[in-house]
């Protein structure tokens, strides 16, 4: 029943997008459901998908894919600041903006492939993020970050009045307005930034879809399996994973570009190599390769840089309270390098796990679990025959 | 003037000469097979036939065009296809996939830009690929992935992706190594059928005689990098020169 849905391309868009909709009533337990951090998981996720489409496909491991956030969160802001706050021409500047950078980039990252071409993907995240921080200054506002101002010339929009800064919308719909809703006991807040942001993570999502089972994708993955192969078959390999590259890099700046939708702020660190790490921790960990693993990694690592980093000692306490006081400190005194500011640690430690025990990502984890369920189900009926394994060599 | 004109072709790595002036032609629509002692340049020589190696002088056309220079993938969509000796396959995708990814590029080119297309929905490409499958006998395992197969099914795969581009010129490097006696006979049987229903020349390197004897319209013999003797086969069994160059050798086939 797995294997049916997983190539049942209707079921999966259906699935995802209830899951996605639902997402501030499905997290609200676990203490996510609050607008700012499910904007992340829904920008992060497309960080993250489109990354996955170059590495988890043609297997080139970008390490300057930050780069690419961090110019449409710029590219955005400037739409904010020149034209209008409306959301719609950030988004297309930043997508075309990105997608030249990432053409400029990856047609000179390319010549090279396995861990040159990384290096000199990560050389250009890091000269980006020095150029934004220093020498381009007067476009990027250096440390302090590019920020909203009252006299901005925002051509298309009225005349500001209010005196207060004036925030991102969608054709008048202020994004970061939120209703607040009391159901099953708890209270939930949806959020106009979210199912903005969802909305596109669903299409980006289907995006990505649609090329894993084109020839185009196709040809990716057959890129990752055996270029050399690939080569002498035929094809021009370069275009395809320069178109790889591109794609995974606008992806990279409509993601910067919603950042700056739901907080309109673009400092140079959004640049800075950790964040280019970052998203390649979400995509081995959620699943290299699977259409829906990025996402998951994505949420993971968000939820526990938010809610591991929250807990601090007297949280800590409190969960131990009921405990005698020595048992409590104890556990206290062992448990807070994980939390806290050591949420790196735990991050660190399930990433070692999911690598050794599960190649796969979180997927191939689910996956074993479905195929384990599967099994006990068979085992009722009678054993199956024998399959004839031919020897290899 | 044959489909493949091979003229005063040298290929030299550091101190050893690998190739010296090698001069060979290749008739339309015959199986030409090139031999030789163990070094004697035979792998050098297909390499640069399909653009991994640049003679250091010499030209090598196909159809009357030079190959010289050329990509790996540009002389792919000239006409001309190689086998491996180690065989090169798609080993994380099925074994349909694997022969639908050649059938590609023969229809669409060296690149298309087609990310929303369906691979599914491509039903031709399907059944060519479905086609040359049931030809070489792999008809039974399509969604199989291709890392899971023996050696010997390997070489079979990679035939059906050589044959599925309907190659005008295809290039076997040593199609038979390291199989067993029944399944040699099956490939010789293959590569016949192939020479006869296809519309294609074929240049097989080979150290099995057997293979060779039944095999080829002409054989082209390689020692030192240089061709010694080119030649009908009936004719090369006794030539004097082909066993010198042989001699000390033994049959490795």
């Amino acid at each position: 029943m797995f294997e049916k849905l997983k190539n049942n391309d209707k079921l999966i868009m259906l699935g995802f997008t209830i899951m996605v909709f639902a997402g501030p009533i499905i997290l609200a337990p676990f203490g996510a459901g609050y607008p700012d951090l499910l904007q992340r998981f829904a920008i992060f996720g497309i960080f993250a998908i489109g990354f996955n489409i170059l590495f988890g496909l043609t297997g080139y491991l970008s390490f300057g894919h930050a780069a690419f956030l961090g110019i449409g969160s710029y590219s955005a802001m400037w739409m904010f600041k020149l034209l209008t706050m409306n959301v719609i021409p950030a988004l297309i500047l930043s997508v075309i903006v990105s997608g030249l950078f990432s053409v400029v980039i990856g047609y000179m990252s390319l010549r090279r492939s396995g861990i040159y071409f990384s290096i000199l993907t990560l050389a250009f995240a890091q000269m980006s993020y020095n150029l934004a921080y220093s020498v381009f200054t007067p476009i990027t506002n250096g440390e302090t970050g590019l920020q909203l101002r009252l006299q901005d010339a925002r051509i298309l929009d009225a005349v500001n009045t209010s005196g207060s800064l004036p925030s991102p919308m969608l054709f008048g719909l202020k994004l970061n307005a939120t209703n607040v809703v009391e159901m099953f006991g708890m209270k939930l807040q949806f959020n106009w930034g979210f199912y903005f942001c969802a909305i596109i993570l669903i299409a980006a999502f289907y995006v990505s879809l649609r090329i894993f089972r084109s020839p185009f994708g196709l040809m990716l993955r057959a890129v990752k399996t055996n270029q050399n192969r690939l080569n002498y078959t035929g094809i021009n390999t370069r275009p395809y994973t320069l178109g790889a590259f591109v794609i995974s890099g606008m992806y990279a700046g409509l993601a910067g570009a919603l950042l700056v939708c739901t907080d309109p702020l673009a400092g140079p660190e959004r640049m800075q190599w950790t964040a280019s790490g970052e998203v390649v921790l979400m995509t081995i960990l959620g699943g290299v390769g699977t259409l829906i693993g990025p996402v998951i990694g994505a949420g993971v690592i968000k939820y526990s840089e938010n809610i591991f980093s929250k807990i601090n000692d007297k949280v800590l306490e409190g969960y131990f309270a009921m405990m005698p006081e020595s048992i409590s400190d104890f556990l206290v005194f062992i448990v807070s390098p994980f939390v806290g500011s050591g949420w790196h640690l735990t991050l660190g430690l399930t990433f070692m796990l999911v690598v050794t025990f599960l190649p796969g990502g979180l997927v191939e984890g689910a996956t074993r679990i479905f195929d384990w369920l599967g099994s006990i189900g068979k085992k009722t009926k009678s054993a199956k025959p024998g399959g004839n394994t031919e020897a290899a060599e | 003037m044959g489909i493949l004109e091979v003229q005063n072709v040298s290929k030299r790595f550091g101190g050893l000469q690998a190739l010296d002036d090698v001069n060979l032609s290749v008739e339309e629509g015959t199986i030409h097979a090139i031999i030789g002692p163990n070094g004697a340049g035979k792998s050098t020589l297909l390499n640069c036939f399909v653009g991994r190696l640049l003679p250091d002088a010499g030209t090598v056309l196909f159809q009357g065009n030079s190959l010289l220079g050329k990509k790996p993938h540009e002389i792919n969509q000239m006409g001309v296809s190689r086998v491996f000796q180690t065989p090169e396959i798609f080993t994380d995708l099925t074994i349909l996939e694997n022969v639908m990814i050649p059938t590609f590029a023969k229809r669409d080119g060296a690149f298309k830009f087609n990310p929303f297309g369906r691979v599914l929905k491509e039903v031709e490409i399907k059944e060519h690929a479905e086609k040359l499958l049931h030809d070489v006998g792999l008809q039974d395992s399509l969604t199989e992935p291709a890392s899971a197969m023996s050696r010997g099914n390997k070489r079979r795969l990679e035939l059906a992706m050589c044959l599925s581009q309907e190659p005008k010129l295809l290039l076997l490097d040593e199609p038979t190594a390291g199989m067993a006696r029944a399944d040699t006979n099956a490939t010789i049987d293959l590569l016949k059928e192939i020479g006869k229903s296809h519309d294609v020349t074929l240049v097989i390197i080979e150290h099995d005689m057997h293979v060779v004897f039944s095999l080829a319209d002409k054989i082209s013999v390689l020692a030192q990098g240089t061709v010694i003797v080119e030649d009908l086969p009936e004719n090369i069994k006794g030539n004097p020169k082909v066993k010198e160059a042989y001699l000390g050798e033994t049959d490795d086939g």
